[in-house]
């Protein structure tokens, strides 16, 4: 029936690659930098960008190394007017000095490197950054970072990981409920929260409940299945 | 986005005094609040406000939902859309509320959004939200581009040459038809504002839209005692996740086979949310069938002035009334 092996990449999105559940934000940073982490799309992707502005940089950018060097160096102290805040996300707390300015979203997938949770339109309009706050899903484009000291944050890498899926990813899975896979994190945020929402038994209740994710593959019928066949197990 | 100073307010009395510091409370002012943020956020993110510092609200204890001595219910303006909707009080006595907070938004969003935030919410104007065109709302004296342009989704009631804005909120058109108070704290004190009072019309001056003045906070909204079945019709482009083209809240009691304390307002065609006399006057004392409905909407909508895209929206509008006074017959 499912034409799709149960890999991670479909299951928490196209982006979100192998990595170790509780890591710290510094483990994170190592395993994706180092040597012998196996090549990911998003490290593929962001050596590609470095690579790509050297080639195409003046020659005399590219031909002065050292001056670049301190201004990558500049960015490392707390810059004027970011803020201190302890961020709890997936059961584990990050310290972290934040402009004011950074959304949740852009927090969890830049700051915390956990970029299961995507962004689509970043302004609360198609739920693929939805994530759930003290229980709640919410869409994290809208909330600033700072904002959420205190609160208890959870993303797809905290649902369920390979090996333990969460009943919902398995679900998604089983029933091919994605193609492109790009809102998926965000409709398993979401069919998640609807497990304990007041929700109705019908399709069109689902329907009704998960209307705040937009996939614009149309895999809705799968989704409805997905989510129907997680609730009926649970 | 620019920069601005992020506060949390720690009491309600230090929340009013960052507040004071900004010149106006309206459009362009330089402090403000932040509770649920997906409005403001949203339009800080499009350079539409600029503010210098935000105050974040939410640790302030203004979140419950309690009744009144008077039989009524007070509910805090930090009480996030979803609790509104789905609190057991608000479902059995006040049904339009809860059934016009569940039309709005997504769930996402009604998780975030408060009763004070929502009843600030911004107008969706294209050329509000676009700072490459002109717009009296959001820069006094540049002109209104929607006249004469886009605008099948803009207001037909209440608007000026000006500004013809749609105040785009479902919970604010039910808090109209239910006769709410706007609960406020401000530098001055305390005071409360009937919701009829609490929204301006645009006139010439589109960029104030409300009486808040500097430093002035919503605390709460409170509900009289309830009147009578109640119920809201949306209609839009599609069912879900989408703006009113036109809607209606309805607060009605049969008595002895005629309309009694009947209470009409409506959504997606005034400048602000729209309360209707003329229709309740055309209701009042009358046995509920068709004709008197129509002469309700035909009176609701007499002084409405379409634009060039919108002019559906005012037999959409009488039509809206129509059925949803129809269906509140049946319910009251």
């Amino acid at each position: 029936m499912a034409t799709k092996t149960p890999e991670l990449d479909a299951v928490s999105g196209p982006e979100a690659e192998g990595q170790p559940e509780q890591a710290s934000p510094e483990t994170t940073k190592t395993a994706t930098t180092g040597p012998s982490q196996r090549l990911s799309r998003r490290s593929f992707l962001s050596h590609l960008g470095a690579a790509g502005l050297v080639a195409t940089a003046p020659p005399l950018l590219a031909a002065t190394p050292a001056s670049a060097a301190p201004m990558e160096q500049a960015q490392e102290p707390a810059a004027a007017g970011t803020v201190p805040l302890t961020l709890r996300v997936n059961g584990q707390a990050h310290k972290l000095m934040l402009d004011p300015r950074t959304t949740l979203l852009d927090c969890l997938r830049e700051d915390l490197e956990l970029p299961g949770t995507k962004k689509g339109c970043d302004h609360g309009q198609c739920g693929a950054c939805t994530v759930h706050v003290n229980g709640r899903r919410v869409n994290s484009c809208l909330s600033f970072a700072v904002m959420h000291a205190g609160d208890e944050i959870v993303t797809i890498e905290g649902v369920g990981q390979p090996g333990h899926l969460h009943p919902m990813q398995a679900a998604f899975i089983e029933h091919d409920a994605y193609q492109c896979g790009y809102c998926t994190s965000g409709q398993i945020m979401s069919a998640v929260a609807v497990l304990k929402e007041p929700v109705g038994p019908s399709d069109d209740d689902v329907k009704t409940a998960m209307y705040g994710n937009i996939c614009r593959c149309g895999a809705y019928p799968n989704i409805v299945a997905a989510v129907q066949a997680a609730r009926r197990g649970i | 986005m620019e920069a601005f100073e992020y506060i949390r307010a720690e009491s309600l009395g230090a929340a009013v005094v960052s507040g004071s510091k900004s010149a106006t409370a309206q459009q362009g002012a330089s402090v403000r609040f932040v509770a649920g943020g997906t409005n403001l956020i949203d339009m800080m993110k499009l350079n539409v406000e600029r503010p210098k510092v935000i105050v974040d609200i939410n640790a302030l204890p203004l979140d419950t939902i309690v009744p009144t001595p008077a039989g009524g219910l007070r509910i805090g303006a930090l009480a996030r859309n979803s609790d509104v909707a789905h609190h057991p009080a608000v479902q059995k006595d006040y049904a339009v509320l809860s059934q016009a907070l569940l039309s709005g938004a997504s769930p996402q969003l009604r998780n975030m959004a408060t009763t004070g935030g929502n009843l600030l919410q911004r107008t969706r104007c294209v050329y509000f939200r676009d700072t490459a065109h002109g717009c009296n709302k959001r820069e006094p004296g540049t002109g209104c581009s929607a006249i004469g342009g886009h605008n099948r989704m803009l207001a037909i009631l209440g608007t000026s040459d000006s500004c013809i804005a749609t105040n785009p909120s479902d919970q604010n058109v039910a808090l109209t038809a239910l006769e709410a108070t706007v609960e406020l704290r401000g530098p001055k004190g305390e005071r409360s504002v009937p919701i009829h009072d609490f929204y301006l019309l645009p006139g010439t001056t589109p960029q104030r839209e409300t009486v808040l003045e500097p430093g002035e906070i919503v605390t709460a909204v409170t509900l009289p005692p309830p009147v009578g079945a109640s119920l809201y019709l949306k209609l839009r482009d599609r069912a879900a996740y989408e703006f009113a083209l036109a809607s209606a809240a309805i607060v009605m009691k049969l008595d002895g086979g005629r309309i009694r304390g009947v209470r009409v307002a409506m959504g997606g065609v005034g400048a602000k949310p729209w309360r209707s006399l003329e229709a309740e006057k055309e209701l009042q004392g009358k046995a509920p069938d068709a004709a008197t409905f129509r002469r309700a909407a035909e009176a609701a909508l007499k002084d409405a002035r379409p634009q060039s895209e919108n002019g559906f929206k005012v037999e959409l509008a009488r039509r809206c009334l129509v059925r949803a006074l129809t269906l509140s017959t049946r319910a009251a």
